[in-house]
């Protein structure tokens, strides 16, 4: 197996597939010329030239619409979003669209088409560049949604992700580009709506998704220390989502903890904690809690930034409090 | 970069039409006409829900711009759409079991009024939000070069979508990557309520110049000039001069939808009247025809008997129609079922 960054996973995904069907291209701002704003991009428009690697105006409406109708006849475009952030203009044709063309047409049009980008905050880029969009897709049936949390995990979910039939949002995470891992050799295929236990534990259960995979982590290693075992089971597919595996963890450890970058109302962790109390209700042994951006735009001080992210130290105390250990339970962590 | 205005010509101008052409022009329109009639009739009592909108007074547009097209052309359009459906070649039929939520429909019944698809026939839709199919025709054409086939792409959007901004995104996409694709907006003066004066300080076709696009304006209302207007454009993007951009005057008889009257506070009644009486494209296309001695009444009152067949048998074979089974309900959703993990959260059998 090799080591090699995020990054350069999303690029060999991309290039893989770009290489195995011609149906397949990319179109964004700056993914060409540029080499992509965050690289991940690099080389493709050399090896694929324009017609397959395309810049476009900053029209972010426009161009995933364009790719929206380029999949109604058959084509596989792969929407590159410079960050998530700016998706929000996209939302009509995202979601009024790509999510519903298949069934306002009886089945007749299918929208093979993957939006992919960077999701959630970076480092003092304030409100409007660092938000959590999730839960925008999330809520329209008819579209899936994938976070990877590590190299392997990238490469594997965007390869299934251009490969499969319906929409599919692919979140990134800006600060996992460097990240380094093993990505097994060859094909790697990562199926979509499979979640994986990236640590096993018997005490306490932090489910989670994405870039925060990495905070669950810490955190189990800190709660070792105390003599308490983490399970750290990451969804990677939030729509299909691995209830299977959610309900399974929860029957092990009895108590569960959900830790995400975005805002808490309507969040996937309030999605999480509804499947577990409606369907392993008598394996509960607390309350469902949840870590979350804190319910405000994100600010840009540095200090009040990091108050406002899910810190370890917070997923750590939610542990305790499922725990009962020496905080009270009642209360959202 | 200049517009091509195009005024209306004397009434006596057949363009170079043949009687056979003429007469199946006239039989096209007039189908649309009776089609539209019916849903109207099925919709007062009850048989089509929903949000309506007729064609009614607009048939030049439709069949001036889908006629001259080849069948692998491409056409996508708004919520007005039914007659452009079945002028790009779906069955009146599947069409009207579309209006009647019926399983026979274009859609299976799951789109309704404004939202007919003919993968099959080219028709890419029936789109609800005023300039969305903008984008998506934009798509299509990129997808059309990509290929390196020569099908065009006819985009129908209303004058009120010249003021969203996806459709000025879309035309200067289409520009700089020189698209087979033709922006027909089809301008009946209002925007549901509003008067397009009122919401625009430039004129319709002005938006395509901003872009580089090659601008035109023809008289709806008068079927034959659109016609041969359209085949000059369509021979100009197949043989890959880009995008061209078509300001197409019309007029709608009838409300924006079924829920509005004709006339009302936005316009008077005498207007309407006015234009039905002078502007409507099948008298036009008739009385030129009957002052060429190329038709008679009997002739007219022959054909309209045929088509108001066709129109009772695609209504009857919409009565007929099973409604789509319950089981409809969760397919279509996604393309396949997966295999991994759950898609649905209604907690619903299925």
């Amino acid at each position: 197996m090799a080591e090699i960054t995020y990054r350069e996973a999303l690029n060999q995904a991309l290039l893989e597939e770009m290489e195995r069907d011609d149906r397949v291209f990319l179109m964004g701002e700056e993914v060409g010329e540029y080499d992509g704003a965050y690289k991940v991009s690099k080389g493709l428009l050399a090896r694929f030239g324009d017609r397959r690697v395309v810049d476009t105006p900053i029209s972010e409406l426009g161009f995933a619409g364009l790719g929206v109708g380029a999949a109604m006849v058959g084509l596989r475009p792969v929407i590159e979003f410079m960050t998530f952030n700016f998706s929000l203009l996209a939302l009509d044709q995202v979601i009024n669209s790509a999510a519903k063309m298949l069934y306002m047409s009886g089945g007749q049009i299918p929208i093979p088409i993957v939006f992919r980008g960077p999701n959630g905050a970076a480092l003092q880029l304030a409100a409007q560049h660092s938000q959590a969009c999730e839960t925008y897709y999330l809520h329209a049936p008819g579209i899936k949604v994938v976070s990877p949390a590590t190299p392997a995990d990238a490469k594997g979910l965007l390869k299934s992700a251009i490969r499969d039939d319906d929409p599919v949002v692919v979140l990134e995470g800006e600060l996992l580009y460097n990240l380094r891992g093993e990505v097994p050799e060859g094909e790697h295929l990562v199926p979509l709506g499979v979640a994986d236990v990236k640590r096993e534990g018997r005490d306490v259960s932090i489910l989670t998704h994405g870039k925060t995979v990495h905070l669950a982590l810490q955190a189990a290693q800190r709660l070792e220390k105390e003599g308490i075992e983490a399970e750290v089971v990451d969804l990677r597919s939030l729509r299909p989502l691995d209830v299977e595996a959610i309900l399974t963890t929860v029957r092990k450890t009895n108590r569960a903890v959900y830790v995400e970058e975005g805002w808490p109302y309507g969040g996937v962790g309030a999605q999480v904690a509804a499947i577990i109390q409606e369907e392993a209700f008598d394996d509960l042994d607390a309350p469902v809690l949840r870590v979350t951006q804190a319910d405000v735009p994100m600010p840009y001080a540095k200090n009040l930034e990091q108050l406002a992210k899910p810190g370890v130290q917070r997923v750590v105390d939610a542990c305790h409090r499922v725990l009962y250990r020496g905080v009270p339970p009642a209360r959202g962590a | 970069m200049k517009v091509s205005a195009v005024p209306r010509q004397g009434h006596d101008t057949l363009h170079g039409f043949t009687r056979e052409e003429l007469l199946r022009i006239l039989r096209r329109m007039l189908l649309y006409r009776r089609f539209e009639e019916k849903a109207e009739e099925a919709y007062a009592i009850g048989k089509i829900g929903g949000f309506c909108h007729l064609h009614i007074g607009q048939e030049g547009a439709a069949e001036g711009c889908i006629g001259p097209l080849r069948p692998d052309d491409y056409v996508i359009s708004g919520y007005r759409e039914h007659t452009q459906a079945l002028a790009k070649g779906l069955d009146p039929g599947r069409v009207m079991a579309e209006l009647y939520g019926r399983s026979s429909g274009a859609s299976a019944g799951k789109g309704g009024s404004m939202h007919i698809f003919g993968a099959q026939e080219g028709f890419l839709g029936g789109h609800g939000i005023v300039g969305a199919q903008a984008a998506l025709a934009t798509g299509v054409g990129w997808a059309v070069r990509y290929r390196g086939e020569d099908r065009v792409v006819v985009c129908f959007v209303g004058d009120a979508a010249v003021n969203q901004g996806v459709f000025h995104e879309s035309l200067n996409m289409a520009a700089i990557w020189k698209l087979p694709v033709i922006y027909v907006v089809e301008n009946n003066e209002y925007g549901m309520g509003t008067a397009f004066r009122r919401v625009s300080a430039t004129e319709i076709k002005d938006r395509g110049v901003a872009y580089g696009i090659p601008s035109s304006v023809v008289d709806g209302q008068d079927v034959l000039a659109t016609w041969r207007h359209m085949e000059g454009l369509i021979s100009e993007v197949r043989g890959g001069g880009g995008p061209r951009f078509l300001e197409v005057r019309t007029y709608r008889f009838r409300g924006h939808s079924m829920s509005d009257p004709v006339s009302g506070t936005y316009r008077s009644r005498e207007e309407v009247a006015e234009r039905t009486e002078h502007d409507d494209p099948i008298k036009i296309l008739r009385d030129r025809m009957m002052e060429a001695d190329l038709l008679t009444q009997e002739q007219l009152e022959a054909m309209d008997a045929e088509v108001r067949k066709i129109v009772e048998e695609a209504a009857e074979f919409a009565d007929r129609a099973p409604a789509p089974s319950p089981g409809e309900l969760y397919t279509h959703v996604y393309s396949e079922v997966n295999p991994h993990g759950r898609l649905f959260f209604d907690g619903r059998e299925r």
